[in-house]
């Protein structure tokens, strides 16, 4: 498939990059007593989500069990992708619903607002939905004089706010309680909020209810689509989605190919593993499953859009296909060092953390984002969390593989430093003797950047990104091996200084 | 018991002390050690650096190596972790069944060096004494890869006046993470900053670990702000026992325990 998910809406620089400027309130690394008001917003959401998770995540000594049927569901799933895919639309139709196939992007805006075209809609209201965000549907709406109004809280926060989301499942978790307060004090015209939870979830509510009655079509994404049933299972945490799924006349579901589950049994495994994950609930306030159009109840018109947008060719890798697991409970990111220095923006993608560095490069068939796989320090607690098992460091190793095959097909890669400096490390490495030699010479070569101290103060070029906030020691004169055989073994060049005990 | 040390290349030329400290401990429990010459490198940062074909000759090397070595002992659990995790899929990946069947027989046979007392041998008191205030940074190899779960703790509780004090958010990386390092300088400077704040509240003299990658990296911000932090590899302070003369010399910080060596090999290189 071509890269067109390129049009997606979001600007992409370098990992590196980005994240530098996301760290950048810091002025000094080696003494960051002062984090920046986003990242000390990022790590006190996330240090408070992790608590709850583990906390729940603990009362359930069935936890792995579950950890391990929810992968092996989901994997065996991807397996038979193809039949679970056309099972669910037979259903779904079968119960009044109609359901489209989405190629990429453009096709399913195009989609949507071929739906929407008759009912000549002027507004429509959203669940939170990644999927959307995906596709870049809120600007495709506004082109066309639709505008989309989410109802979601945090995704209201971004929305009135011009900002985008920072995290998947609490978008807004980069935001503290005072810079919301200040939104929509502004916004909704209403200058003598407080910053109080109540208060602010108060005026969202009453800015939100006459738009819930007065909207006759929704747009949302889903969290699973149930095959055997052609059911659609939305969870949420405030009900305004529930709202979108009854009140409106016409709902649109924007869905990845991937969500769907072969049977309505297998939610036992995954309400139970998403909620604890996402947001460290026991279950979710709101749990919404619905099948087609049945009378006198909910929308009288409702369409499924499965969308691919470089799902295929993730399935076609047996290497990274668990990427497609994923059930989007963000606990990777809650769980990552990195994205705890970062928030979500820094990955400049629409899916963050962990699993955005992974899915991100991906969907974009390894064209774009190839900083991402480097984006971890590959210390594995984003695996360690994961409801569905998927290994991402495994996946990362996997993907930068290719990121390297990359740029050695290419002359400035091949000629690149990194690449000439792995290459030769790795000539170095397969023979004992060349490496004792090659750190005898370091041992010398090194002298004109030793410090008094003994310690390596600065160094050149890429390396000079450990000296930046590091000091590194020195070489000592005596390398282990070479101790060993001046007090362990025998030498040919000095049999003066041999002893009895031979390798 | 004839053990095969694997003293992994960067603590063969950086960090000599700790491998000299895991020959003392092996031997003083009367196990013969030995040193294979020939060996380099496990492969991981070629392998977690996306370089996998550069890898692939480096790890054939070290099973090559190894091949025939009664058991395995290395001061150094992300190497261990490599060739757990990965040297049966790079096996497979370069469709080796030999290459496969040879890591299965290794594997068996090859043990972190905290690992191997406690495991395997089912010593967790090594007569040490060390009387220092130390945290413990479980590194994320060691914790998430190897599960050595207790161990190291319980090897540091039987020290002779080792004060352990605990160390918060310790499962957190410390952003070494190889080449991450320094193809994302700026988070993994942010991480070890968290890190090292974490080091210096929990009040210890001494920070160790049982990998001296980790330990590099947080004492390379320790310096760098000139604290009175050392770090020393789990290695060395079991090696620090009563009763041998001048048992505590490798307490004394690593780098200057370096230094004091090189100064004295300079000495006699040029009295020679």
């Amino acid at each position: 498939m071509k890269p067109e998910a390129n049009s997606s809406p979001w600007n992409r620089r370098d990992f590196p990059e980005a994240a530098r400027e996301a760290l950048a309130a810091e002025p000094l690394p080696t003494a960051p007593f002062e984090h920046s008001q986003t990242r000390r917003n990022v790590r006190h959401a996330t240090d408070i989500i992790q608590a709850k998770r583990n906390a729940v995540v603990a009362e359930l000594p069935e936890w792995q069990a579950l950890r391990s049927a929810g992968a092996a569901i989901r994997a065996h799933t991807l397996e038979h992708l193809d039949h679970y895919l056309l099972e669910f639309e037979a259903n779904c139709v079968r119960r009044g619903g109609h359901v489209h196939w989405a190629a990429d992007a453009a096709d399913a805006r195009r989609l949507v607002l071929e739906i929407l075209a008759p009912h000549a809609p002027r507004e429509v209201i959203k669940i939170k939905t990644m999927t959307s965000e995906e596709i870049g549907l809120n600007a495709c709406l506004e082109e066309h004089g639709i505008h989309p109004v989410e109802t979601d809280l945090a995704e209201l926060i971004i929305q009135l706010g011009h900002d985008r989301p920072s995290h998947f499942v609490v978008p807004a978790l980069h935001k503290s309680r005072g810079q919301i307060r200040d939104l929509f004090a502004s916004a909704m015209h209403r200058p003598e909020l407080t910053d109080s939870p109540e208060e602010l979830a108060a005026a969202a509510r009453s800015y939100l209810r006459q738009k819930f009655l007065t909207t006759p079509v929704a747009i949302s994404g889903a969290n699973f689509l149930l095959a055997d049933t052609g059911g659609v299972c939305i969870v949420e945490s405030e009900g305004n989605g529930r709202m979108c799924l009854t009140l409106p006349d016409v709902l649109v579901t924007v869905v990845g190919i991937e969500k769907v589950l072969p049977c309505f049994q297998d939610l036992e495994v995954f309400l139970q593993t998403l909620p604890r994950s996402a947001t460290g609930e026991r279950m979710n306030p709101y749990n919404s499953i619905w099948s087609g159009t049945p009378a006198g109840d909910g929308p009288r018109e409702f369409h499924v859009i499965l969308l691919d947008n470089g799902r295929s060719p993730i399935l076609a890798d047996a290497e990274s296909r668990q990427t497609l697991r994923c059930i989007r409970c963000a606990a990777c990111l809650n769980a990552c060092p990195v994205y705890h220095q970062t928030g979500g923006h820094a990955y400049e993608s629409v899916y963050a953390g962990p699993i955005g560095a992974i899915l991100t490069p991906q969907l974009h068939a390894m064209h774009d984002a190839q900083s991402l796989p480097y984006a971890s320090s590959l210390c594995g607690a984003c695996y360690e969390v994961c409801p569905v098992e998927i290994n991402i460091p495994e996946v990362l190793i996997h993907l930068r593989s290719q990121v390297v095959q990359q740029q050695q097909s290419t002359l400035t890669g091949s000629l690149g430093l990194w690449n000439i400096a792995m290459k030769s490390a790795a000539f170095l490495m397969q023979d004992g003797g060349r490496l004792g030699a090659a750190v005898r010479l370091a041992q010398t070569a090194q002298a004109p950047l030793v410090s008094r101290n003994g310690f390596i103060e600065w160094m050149p070029g890429p390396l000079s990104g450990w000296t930046k906030t590091r000091d590194l020691p020195a070489l000592p004169a005596e390398s282990f091996r070479a101790w060993w055989r001046r007090t362990r073994s025998a030498q040919p060049a000095t049999p003066a200084a041999s002893e009895p005990r031979h390798e | 018991m004839r053990i095969s040390l694997f003293i992994a290349c960067y603590n063969d030329a950086l960090f000599p002390q700790t491998g000299k400290a895991a020959v003392r401990v092996l031997e003083r429990l009367g196990h013969q050690v030995e040193f294979r010459p020939a060996q380099t490198c496990c492969g991981q940062m070629h392998w977690n650096t996306g370089y996998l074909r550069e890898a692939l000759p480096i790890l054939r090397h070290f099973v090559r190596v190894f091949a025939d070595a009664e058991t395995v002992v290395v001061p150094s659990s992300s190497c261990v972790a490599m060739i757990r995790d990965h040297y049966l899929k790079a096996a497979a990946m370069d469709n080796d069944p030999a290459l496969a069947r040879e890591v299965e027989a290794l594997l068996p046979r090859v043990f972190e060096f905290t690992e191997f007392l406690v495991r395997k041998l089912g010593i967790d008191d090594l007569g040490a004494r060390f009387t220092h205030k130390v945290a413990y940074h479980p590194s994320c190899h060691s914790a998430r890869s190897l599960h050595l779960d207790e161990i190291p703790l319980r090897l540091l509780r039987r020290v002779r006046g080792l004060d352990l004090v605990p160390l918060a958010n310790a499962q957190e990386c410390c952003g070494f993470g190889g080449t991450f390092a320094l193809k994302n300088a700026d988070v993994s400077s942010a991480m070890l900053a968290d890190k090292v704040r974490c080091v210096l509240n929990s009040g210890a003299e001494v920070i160790t670990a049982v990998d001296n990658s980790c330990l590099m990296h947080i004492y390379g911000s320790l310096h760098r702000q000139r604290t009175f932090v050392r770090a020393v590899h789990l290695a060395e302070i079991l090696a620090c026992s009563e009763d041998e003369s001048g048992g505590e010399s490798v307490l004394a910080p690593d780098q200057h325990y370096a230094l004091a060596e090189h100064s004295a090999r300079v000495a006699t290189e040029t009295a020679q």
